[in-house]
């Protein structure tokens, strides 16, 4: 492998001996390229698993009809999709997404189902009690009761998603950072390797944080009850 | 049998009506009978304590008449409407009938002023505006004011019992049920919530249905205190308090107290080993 | 009686029904869906490429007496077992150490969370080039699915164990070792179960795109054309380019099964070592 030193040289050079630095075009049409697929993706199975996740936690007899294709499916690793993905959707863009979306999804609907689970019965109980109907008390105590699972799932969504899109864009792709990677392998060009890594790590990570951050912003009043009151 | 004579104004609703109640519980097919054959009548504005052991089926009652659960049968009337009875096992749950929970239900997502004004946007009865307003009211009544835009989470336990029972009497309700909810709470802390919640009491005079274990705790805040067996749950004895409203807790030390205490200590007593030999959990 | 009444029961419960139901509807309209072009003459957007259930169970039953279609499966498994059993032998002890020692933690800690963000399969190259055979970079990037989650559900469980207990252990005249063997393992071994739960799952996505990198990529080569050397997702890529469609359907299913089967048979472990989480 190659040393750091090579590997930062070649990153900040302006003249990359490897042919790629963040001075060159191809290496942000690189990174835009997997950002997009992952933001449609994670942005897909965020609208799609959220009400779905909803729908199964919230209705029993939904869940008893739905569920069990659901957890047939699971099981399936998102990769081993990658075949029938490429011969569903034409073209290279739809197959990297799809393979990018599925595991997402999973993570998204289930974590939400979950969160709605976890709902205290006396929250819902009370709700009825105010004079609540079936309709508000999805609204104002089922969406916001299930938000921190909403959120853990989101979370999780967000790591498979790039874990997904990597080995998608490895397998067929021309443009993205799993591509990178695995070109910079098959061209002898190793500090590529690592710069396409460094970089996937900074961007999952940089990803993950902003899914965090809209989390807390949504979720202030865990923020705020964090550590105050006595708990009981 | 009839209620203690209330103080001041006399409350003309919340008159509720049990009887006959039966309750099969059928889990896995093996038949557990919760509640056999209870009746209990409790008057409009009054304080009616139900003291048993746990897992007696104390709450399964109180469930009846919120509407969680159905009945097996019996019938339980509220101001001469029935709430549910032949044809109708379960009642509709009401915001004539509020329950507080043991645990506390606030929802920790909403401040405690949208907590309040919750019930009434929820009916439709008022505009947001106008809930937000005397919530905002009701709160500074009870001494809450200061508090409305904190969240349930912090704020201490006691003070949230008081939220939520502020959040109950927002809707006007006929009969708060009180399901065991000082039971997390510390001796010293329970004694301020009784004095706040017979406070709030005399300003409203609702009918209360409060389940509970503790004896003082019964004793201190009811007009009568029924007893009930452990599974199952039916009155086995019903004492009248007859230490005249509004109290104080000067009355704990009075020796008409200490004589309640006693009239009561061996039927409850009794009821526990019950339970406690049959295997009863904590619930 | 009581039996049989209790049979029927379960027999006819309406979640139980329900789910039958769902599974031969979803059966009929993967089947409708499949020859949707030539029953219908209109090709359904999507399933219509995807080979037909019967087709797949037409397949999957000759393939079950061919020895390189098990021979995949032991594969996969093969490697699935040994890149998480490494992860558990090394994620945990250096999980426990990380919660133990604060030093330790401080300098470990910073490393794995740069790297933690970095997907498995970015790792594929590095591994090959840095390891002798392509049998090690697999079992490297196996592992290293797994170990992330293990160790950081090691540091959280160990952290959550209520301080009291080794109070408790030491007012009672424990050693270190009683406190370790008696107190941190078992408490711990809660979210180790739950960690190794969560990385079994990651650990047959990771094979599955190892395989399929490896064997089906260009210049990776090194699985016989049969398949039989790549394991089930080099099956399913070798079945994919020698246009067999039906197989890549059942290589998945499989995959599927074999996923399924390790983590319920890890649940049941996990429930076996913790007996005090049984609840009644």
């Amino acid at each position: 492998m190659p040393g750091l030193t090579v590997v930062f040289t070649e990153w900040v050079s302006k003249n990359p001996p490897y042919g790629l630095s963040i001075y060159t075009p191809e290496y942000y049409q690189h990174v835009l390229t997997s950002v997009q697929r992952v933001a449609i993706a994670f942005g897909l199975a965020t609208l799609l698993g959220v009400p779905f996740g909803l729908l199964l936690g919230w209705s029993r007899k939904f869940k008893d009809f739905v569920f069990p294709v659901f957890e047939i499916l699971r099981p399936i690793p998102a990769l081993a999709w990658v075949p029938l993905a490429i011969l569903m959707f034409k073209g290279t863009e739809s197959p990297v997404i799809f393979i990018t979306f599925l595991p997402a999804f999973f993570a998204t609907t289930l974590n939400t189902m979950l969160g709605v689970h976890s709902i205290d019965e006396s929250y819902i109980r009370a709700a009825y009690c105010l004079g609540a109907k079936r309709a508000q008390i999805f609204r104002h105590v089922v969406l916001p009761g299930a938000l921190p699972f909403i959120f853990t799932g989101l979370q999780i969504s967000m790591g498979v998603g790039w874990f997904s899109l990597v080995a998608g864009e490895m397998i067929s792709g021309e443009y993205g950072l799993g591509y990178v990677i695995y070109s910079g392998y098959t061209l002898v060009s190793y500090p590529v390797i690592a710069i396409g890594m460094i970089t996937l790590g900074l961007v999952g990570w940089i990803s993950s944080a902003l899914v965090r951050i809209v989390g807390t912003s949504l979720m202030q009043w865990r923020v705020r009850s964090l550590g105050l009151g006595d708990g009981s | 049998m009839s209620a203690t004579p209330l103080h001041k104004k006399v409350a003309t609703r919340g008159h509720l009506k049990i009887q006959d109640a039966h309750k099969v519980y059928d889990p896995e097919g093996a038949a557990v009978l919760a509640v056999d054959n209870c009746s209990l009548e409790i008057q409009p504005g009054e304080i009616c304590m139900i003291v048993g052991p746990s897992g007696c089926g104390k709450t399964t009652l109180l469930n009846a008449i919120a509407g969680f659960h159905s009945l097996t049968s019996g019938t339980i009337h509220l101001d001469g409407e029935m709430l549910c009875g032949p044809g109708k096992p379960k009642a509709e749950p009401g915001a004539d009938r509020i329950v507080v929970f043991q645990n506390g239900a606030l929802f920790p997502w909403k401040t405690n002023l949208e907590n309040v004004a919750f019930g009434p946007i929820m009916q439709g009865t008022m505009s947001p505006q106008e809930a937000r307003e005397k919530a905002r009211a009701i709160m500074a009544d009870a001494g809450l004011s200061g508090m409305e835009n904190n969240y349930p989470g912090e704020i201490s336990s006691g003070v949230r019992r008081r939220v939520e029972i502020v959040r109950a009497l927002m809707n006007d309700p006929k009969v708060l049920l009180l399901d065991e909810p000082y039971r997390a709470l510390d001796s010293l802390t329970k004694s301020v919530m009784h004095e706040a919640l017979l406070e709030i009491y005399y300003r409203n005079q609702v009918t209360i249905f409060f389940i509970t274990h503790d004896l003082e705790e019964a004793i201190f805040l009811g007009h009568r205190v029924v007893i009930m067996t452990t599974r199952p749950c039916k009155p086995k004895k019903i004492l009248t308090v007859d230490i005249p409203h509004p109290r104080d807790y000067s009355v704990l030390t009075s020796p008409r107290f200490r004589e309640l205490m006693d009239e009561t200590m061996e039927a409850v007593h009794e009821e526990a080993v019950k339970a406690f030999a049959a295997g009863e959990r904590e619930g | 009686m009581r039996l049989a009444e209790e049979m029927k029961k379960r027999l006819f419960d309406p979640t139980r029904l329900r789910a039958i139901f769902a599974i031969v509807v979803f059966v009929v309209l993967w089947e409708l869906g499949s020859r949707s072009k030539d029953w219908f003459g209109y090709a359904a957007p999507w399933i219509s490429v995807i080979p037909a259930p019967d087709a797949v169970i037409v397949v999957w039953w000759g393939l079950l007496g061919d020895a390189g279609y098990w021979q995949s499966g032991y594969l996969s498994l093969l490697r699935v077992l040994s890149g998480f059993g490494a992860a558990l032998l090394i994620g945990v002890p250096l999980g426990l150490l990380m919660a133990l020692s604060r030093n330790f933690y401080g300098i470990v800690f910073p490393t794995f969370e740069v790297l933690r963000p970095i997907p498995p399969l970015a790792w594929v190259p590095a591994a090959i080039i840095f390891w002798p055979t392509q049998e090690l970079s697999i079992a490297f990037i196996t592992f290293l699915g797994a170990f992330y989650t293990i160790v950081i559900n090691t540091v959280d469980g160990a952290k959550s164990i209520d301080p009291r207990y080794f109070e408790a252990a030491r007012a009672m005249g424990s050693s270190g070792w009683d406190v370790f063997r008696r107190i941190i393992l078992p408490g711990t071994l809660p979210s180790i179960t739950l960690g190794a739960a969560v990385g079994m799952g990651i650990v047959w996505e990771v094979v599955v795109a190892a395989e399929m990198i490896s064997g089906g990529g260009s210049s990776m080569g090194g699985a016989g054309a049969s398949g039989a050397g790549g394991g089930l997702g080099f099956f399913i890529w070798n079945s994919y380019t020698g246009g067999s469609y039906e197989q890549i359907v059942v290589g998945m299913l499989s995959i599927g099964i074999a996923g399924y089967l390790s983590s319920g048979g890890l649940r049941m472990l996990g429930e076996w070592i913790t007996p005090w989480l049984r609840v009644r």
